[in-house]
């Protein structure tokens, strides 16, 4: 065991680095994000798994059910692309969820609470490294679907938008989970949480079938949801075609812009009151 | 840093908290002072506040009555203030398991707002006085129990606080981290902080502080030095271990006229409080040898912190309990810590 000797400037005071309010808010969401993104890295098989989902995705629908799927007008592998890209980002919403339960039950939120850091910095800093989670696992989605054979069906600008549009519905995603997460007992249920939620709002969508086929009921629920408009946006944005719809994408954007005015009070009162 | 000039570092006033599931008092009406440069001593047993205490004094909670100040400045008017000049070490070393040693520590002085510059080199300056410089880069799941209490020490002295909050910091540690951790704290007194420790353990506060605020269902039922609260006691304390359980029950019948206080039984072991225990110790064995009671042990000491905490609460300090172990075997701390509470609770309703 080892002697304890402490620095004798324990106690001399270093100087706080000069700056104003806004900046230091922008500062500590920054070291948050570092340390949630680090965490990610240290736990690779959370990283592997979460990759290897999409992908057997992508080839269960492609080599699996896609035969029996016949969309008029292009292959089914560009038509579900899209649909892979949303499912994957809107699931990947328990990394959020999870984390901030988890920060709770460990007692680190506690701790960030007695430190002079900005209120803000443990939401936005989730939020923000799971957006950076969501870019690389559209990176690995995009690199598999050109393997199974998608092509982007109207130009690499669109389709980059497209991405962006995928990736601004992960962020509103991570935001209303970050809400369940902080709701939720504990990091386990917090989990069994996410699934239930998600299920009726990815499955009831466009994102493997048309909503044509669905029967009259569901078809009211699964054309008027976020994940439909949002898939129908980025197919918009990125197969085109005759899949080509622009309502569908100023529709993603209200939902987006609505969800994210909703929930991110939302979870912030939450917040407030648990930590 | 404008620190007020008077000594008193610490000040809470009536401090009152609710916790609205069970209607559990907390905190009624605790009142205490840490005088600049020392250490006080908040002991009790679970659930009698002592976290809630530390939790409002380090601008976690805010009391529903009452107030309290850190070097002049008010904990819920100034937080953001007093969360400068204040180090929190909590019972459940709150750090980060994937991060290493040194990213823990160098996260808590960035959020502490010190530059990237001084955060890193608190950083190695820390592990190295914390001896855990050889396992600064390691992640802290490979770090025991002792290292971890150690780490989160070091984290919250990165920003040099002049106010350190200890909440059961020893709690669950060997008996070697727990001398290197008495170690440190007696070195950072030296150096002119000023700490509140809490503490099950009437050893670690006889040891480190100062003054002892005695805590029990909220209240404050006892302060003064250790010195002060033992004398308060009696002078001796006379420990008689009988051949077996049976005959606790006559033992008790038979001493209780000779203590000034109710003997203490605990299993096989009467002990009785007394002002001149050799002469009473020679009538005790006289009196048990007349009824045939034998007599497997007896000892006579000076009153422990432990004798003191029991003759004021009724009952001993107490380890946790099966829940909280349970919980804590779970991960789930935040839980623990509420149970404790609602424990406390249900005593206050029985």
């Amino acid at each position: 065991m080892t002697t304890i000797a402490l620095p004798r400037t324990a106690v001399e005071r270093p100087a706080p680095q000069a700056g104003n309010r806004m900046g230091w808010a922008v500062q500590d969401a920054l070291t948050v994000t570092w340390r949630n993104l680090l965490g990610l890295v240290r736990t690779p098989e959370t990283v592997f798994f979460s990759a290897v989902q999409p992908i057997m995705f992508v080839l269960l629908f492609t080599f699996v059910f896609g035969g029996a799927i016949h969309i008029p007008g292009v292959p089914y592998v560009d038509y579900l692309m899209p649909g892979i890209y949303v499912q994957t980002v809107t699931f990947g919403a328990m990394y959020t969820a999870v984390g901030l339960a988890e920060d709770l039950q460990k007692g680190l939120i506690e701790r960030f609470r007695a430190l002079p850091m900005a209120r803000s910095a443990v939401l936005a800093g989730r939020t923000t490294a799971d957006l950076v989670r969501n870019v690389f696992t559209v990176l690995i989605i995009t690199a598999v679907g050109f393997a199974v054979g998608f092509r982007i069906g109207t130009d690499i600008g669109l389709f980059l938008c497209g991405v962006l549009m995928v990736l601004l519905f992960s962020y509103t995603v991570c935001w209303s989970f970050a809400f369940v997460g902080l709701t939720a007992p504990n990091a386990e249920t917090a989990q069994l949480m996410v699934f239930p939620i998600l299920f009726p709002f990815v499955f009831a969508s466009s994102a493997f079938v048309p909503v044509s086929v669905m029967p009259g009921w569901l078809q009211a629920f699964a054309k008027h949801q976020p994940v439909t408009q949002v898939v129908d946006a980025a197919r918009s944005l990125m197969t085109g075609g005759s899949l080509h719809d622009s309502t569908a994408i100023w529709q993603a954007l209200a939902w987006c812009a609505g969800i994210l005015v909703v929930m991110v009070p939302l979870a912030v009162h939450k917040y407030r009151q648990v930590a | 840093m404008a620190y007020s000039s008077d000594s008193i570092a610490v000040e809470a006033h009536d401090l009152v908290k609710v916790f609205p599931n069970g209607n559990v008092r907390a905190l009624d009406g605790v009142s205490f002072e840490v005088e600049t440069g020392t250490v006080l001593g908040l002991l009790g047993p679970n659930g009698a506040g002592k976290t809630t205490a530390v939790r409002i004094l380090s601008t976690i909670l805010e009391p529903d009555e009452g107030r309290a100040v850190i070097l002049g400045h008010d904990v819920v008017r100034e937080p953001d203030v007093v969360r400068r000049i204040i180090g929190l070490a909590g019972q459940y070393a709150t750090v980060d398991e994937n991060l290493t040693g040194r990213e823990n520590i160098r996260m808590v002085g960035r959020l502490s707002h010190l530059s990237r510059k001084v955060s890193w080199a608190r950083a190695d300056e820390l592990l190295e006085g914390f001896g855990l410089a050889d396992a600064g880069n390691r992640v802290l799941k490979t770090y025991s129990g002792g290292m971890r209490r150690r780490l989160d020490l070091a984290a919250a002295l990165v920003a040099g606080p002049p106010v350190l909050f200890l909440d059961e910091p020893t709690t669950g540690l060997d008996p070697q981290g727990r001398q290197d951790l008495w170690g440190v704290i007696e070195d950072l007194v030296a150096e002119g902080t000023t700490v509140l420790l809490t503490t099950q353990y009437l050893e670690e506060a006889d040891r480190l502080a100062r003054d002892i605020v005695v805590v029990d269902h909220g209240r404050v039922i006892a302060e003064g030095t250790p010195a002060e609260l033992k004398a308060d006691l009696g002078t001796s304390v006379i420990a008689v271990t009988l051949g077996n359980e049976d005959i606790v029950s006559e033992a008790v019948r038979l001493l209780a006229p000779l203590a000034d206080k109710a003997p203490v039984v605990d299993h096989e072991v009467v002990e009785l409080t007394v002002e001149n225990g050799p002469a009473v110790g020679a009538e005790v064995l006289r009196a048990l040898d007349a009824a045939h009671i034998p007599v497997a042990g007896l000892a006579l000491r000076e009153p422990s912190l432990d004798d003191v905490f029991l003759s004021l609460t009724g009952h001993k300090t107490e380890a946790e309990t099966d829940e909280e172990r349970a919980a804590r075997r779970t991960g789930n701390k935040r839980r623990a810590a509420e149970t404790a509470e609602d424990h406390a609770g249900g005593k206050d309703a029985a």
